[in-house]
């Protein structure tokens, strides 16, 4: 990278001090829904000396050795789940996974008690994923050390919309004045709606294009716009994040059938000529190819930032890490 | 042994009576009441000090019978729910309830039965045999019955009896897996909603029913303009339909889910403003007859769960009186109207002695300050369990005195 990409970020201004004194004055990461510019900022300037020191052949700095990492996902995940486990390898920490299968949830633990037990093991910072809306947060009042919420039900995914705004902005320089569309199952989305609030803050513009069983109501109150077309939608679009359709949603309750969907709403390249030549293409991933994106259109070099993401993921995540344990450290937050 | 309440507040809901004067009790029955009344030398004096003397109330929709609680809130008899741990579906499972009831100094108990047997909604149980035994009127409870002939049959069986369906009216299918009132809150909280709609619904398929059968329908727990506009002109036209609501969805909108309070998790959900306006207005006009508290305790074993798993229902025997109160102070309602639909309207419709003063009706009455102001701290419930939404809300009305049967069971201060 010749220019640091933050220079030409104009929003929010650097000579900004939030009034708490802090660049991040939350002890857990749990939403975008409140956090602030400055606060949106410093995760992604942190995740950019990151991104550099995992380009590195030495990607490790002992920076939070010592530290306990847990990485707690009642829900099946691979991607945000090892996307973790590096981050937190990389900045030294000591790093244990349990996943549904190995957790005693399924012998009837309440969620509590699961958090007592954690909590009694003195973690530091502990990543938790669950089915429910809002179960993160219900742990995070029971433990004393930092929580991240790495996808809570429909509710919210914070690292995602995170690592989508850092790529975005070294990509376009900014997130300031972009337009934004999300396309796909914005009703059950958790990406949706932590980039809703984390693009909004930041002066994007954010518009969703899904078909109406996929939009929940009132959605348009979050301070977006929706369409229902991809022609219309897509209309003057500087990024394009598409969603992935879950399975069951495919089967006849909310849309007749994978070939329709892909019809009206698949992401083609006739389909994108209504965005900007330079449009962005992104996915949370996994991608269901012919599904939701079309294969050229998801390896288009020039447009797609799929890859990139992923990579961005891990940074932006190692970001939240060391900034949510810098008081343990004795740093500031 | 006579006792006599003077200086009271005389407000008897069922004939409209609201004057200042003295009421005496021989046993368990009122002999007299009025300006001028006439006790034994030997009569016990209860100087009221210019306290509220109402019938007791009648709360038409409790889950437990909690009877401390109840007393504690001024209510004199419970409508128990069939959904008990033996559900209430066969006349010997009414029969000891009542008894229990008749045996024990504390608060009076009638069961609803169960309109369908186990509450499945596919056979209609033994309505007669029930009633007998003292069963006062019949619902599926906390599930509508969606089954279209199904609900007719019950309805037109029912009516043989005269026996009262109470309807849980929530559309099933627009229901299923919903936690929270389909809207903004909802959606920022990624919770899946139900429409107002789905109550509307099943309203005016059941409207539709009572005018097919000639038989006479209750809905519980109306929590929505649009139902309330349903049941409006359901009544217009002549319908035989009544409606309660309860007092929490007088006073909170969905902007109590905020956080994922599961104490702010019911059934129906707590809706839109809108909403919660319209059933104040229609409170107000009679388009909703009774407010039940739909008391439900609930351990936090079962409510410190993620939202969408926890259970719904709060406790609302000891603020029933207090929030539907809250409407009269903000002068959206008449005193009395509040206290008929606590009072006279469920026993009318539940064929109940109670819910008078008048020279023979059983002593069961409430003596409370409407004015005085208290704030609602769950740590003082007598309920066995804690779950509101209302902890800290400062109120106004508090009971003093409950009494059943001429006795009384619960003092205040």
């Amino acid at each position: 990278m010749s220019t640091h990409p933050t220079e030409t970020d104009s929003y929010p201004r650097a000579d900004v001090t939030p009034p708490s004194g802090s660049l991040f004055p939350h002890k857990h990461l749990l939403g975008t829904w409140n956090l602030d510019p400055v606060s949106i900022k410093h995760i992604l300037d942190t995740a950019e000396e990151y991104v550099e020191q995992n380009r590195r052949a030495q990607k490790s700095t002992p920076k939070c050795a010592g530290l306990t990492q847990i990485n707690l996902f009642f829900e099946n995940s691979t991607r945000t789940l090892m996307s973790f486990e590096i981050a937190g390898k990389r900045l030294g920490m000591d790093t244990i996974s349990m996943s549904t299968g190995t957790s005693s949830i399924k012998k009837g633990e309440t969620l509590l008690d699961t958090a007592a037990t954690l909590n009694a093991m003195h973690p530091d910072v502990l990543v938790m994923r669950h089915a429910d809306s809002g179960a993160v947060k219900l742990l995070s009042e029971k433990m004393d050390c930092a929580v991240i919420n790495a996808g809570d039900g429909r509710a919210e995914h914070p690292t995602q919309a995170l690592l989508d705004a850092l790529t975005i902005r070294r990509r376009k320089g900014a997130l300031h004045g972009q337009t934004v569309v999300i396309s796909g199952d914005v009703a059950h989305s958790r990406v949706a709606r932590s980039n809703i609030y984390l693009l909004s803050a930041m002066g994007a513009r954010v518009r969703l294009v899904a078909p109406p069983t996929l939009l929940p109501k009132d959605v348009d109150r979050l301070g977006v716009e929706v369409a229902t077309r991809m022609d219309e939608g897509l209309k003057g679009a500087d990024v394009v994040m598409m969603l992935r359709l879950q399975q069951e949603r495919m089967q006849g309750a909310f849309l007749p059938s994978l070939r329709e969907y892909f019809r009206f709403w698949g992401l083609t390249a006739e389909k994108l000529a209504y965005a900007k030549d330079d449009v962005l293409v992104m996915h949370p991933g996994p991608m269901n190819r012919g599904v939701e994106i079309a294969s050229d259109v998801a390896d288009d070099i020039d447009r797609s930032a799929i890859e990139e993401q992923v990579e961005m993921g891990v940074a932006v995540r190692m970001a939240c890490l060391d900034i949510l344990t810098r008081n343990l450290r004795g740093e500031a937050a | 042994m006579s006792v006599l309440y003077k200086n009271a507040r005389l407000i008897d809901p069922a004939t409209g009576l609201d004057e200042k004067g003295a009421l005496l009790i021989d046993g368990d029955v009122i002999v007299a009441l009025g300006q001028k009344v006439d006790a034994p030398a030997d009569a016990e004096v209860v100087d009221c000090k210019g306290r509220v003397l109402a019938p007791g109330l009648i709360d038409m929709r409790a889950h437990r019978v909690d009877s401390d609680s109840a007393l504690a809130g001024g209510i004199t008899t419970v409508i128990l729910q069939p959904d008990q741990t033996t559900i209430i579906d066969t006349d010997p499972v009414v029969e000891r309830i009542r008894r229990r009831s008749d045996d024990t100094h504390a608060v009076r108990v009638y069961p609803m039965g169960a309109a369908t047997k186990g509450l499945e909604g596919t056979q209609v149980a033994e309505i007669g045999q029930m009633q007998e035994s003292g069963a006062v009127a019949f619902t599926d409870c906390r599930h509508a019955i969606s089954d279209t002939q199904l609900m007719r049959r019950l309805m037109e069986y029912a009516g043989y009896f005269g026996a009262l369906i109470v309807q849980f009216p929530e559309d099933k299918s627009l229901a299923n897996g919903a936690v929270a009132h389909e809207g903004e809150i909802a959606t920022r909280l990624g919770l899946a909603g139900v429409p107002a709609a789905a109550e509307a619904i099943q309203i005016d398929r059941d409207v539709r029913l009572a005018e097919l059968t000639g038989a006479r329908i209750h809905f519980a727990m109306i929590s929505s303009r649009e139902g309330v506009e349903a049941i409006r002109a359901a009544k217009k036209r002549g319908v035989k339909v009544t409606c309660s609501t309860a007092p929490h969805y007088l006073h909170l909108n969905d902007n109590a889910l905020e956080g994922y309070r599961t104490f702010a998790k019911v059934s129906p959900p707590f809706r839109a403003e809108e909403d919660r306006l319209a059933l104040i207005a229609a409170l107000a006009d009679g388009t909703i007859d009774t407010v039940v508290s739909d008391h439900d305790p609930r351990s936090e074993d079962v409510k410190r769960l993620p939202f969408g798993q926890a259970a719904p229902g709060i406790v609302g025997f000891e603020t029933l009186l207090a929030l539907t109160l809250a409407p009269v102070h903000a002068g959206k309602i008449e005193l009395m109207t509040a206290l008929k639909a606590l009072t006279s309207t469920p026993a009318q419709l539940l064929g109940l002695d109670s819910g008078r003063l008048s020279a023979g009706a059983p002593a069961d009455i409430v003596i409370f300050d409407p004015d005085k102001p208290w704030r609602i701290e769950r740590e003082k419930f007598r309920s066995s369990a804690r779950n509101t939404p209302f902890d800290t809300l400062p109120v106004q009305g508090k009971v003093w005195r409950t009494i059943v049967g001429g006795k009384t069971l619960f003092e205040g201060e």
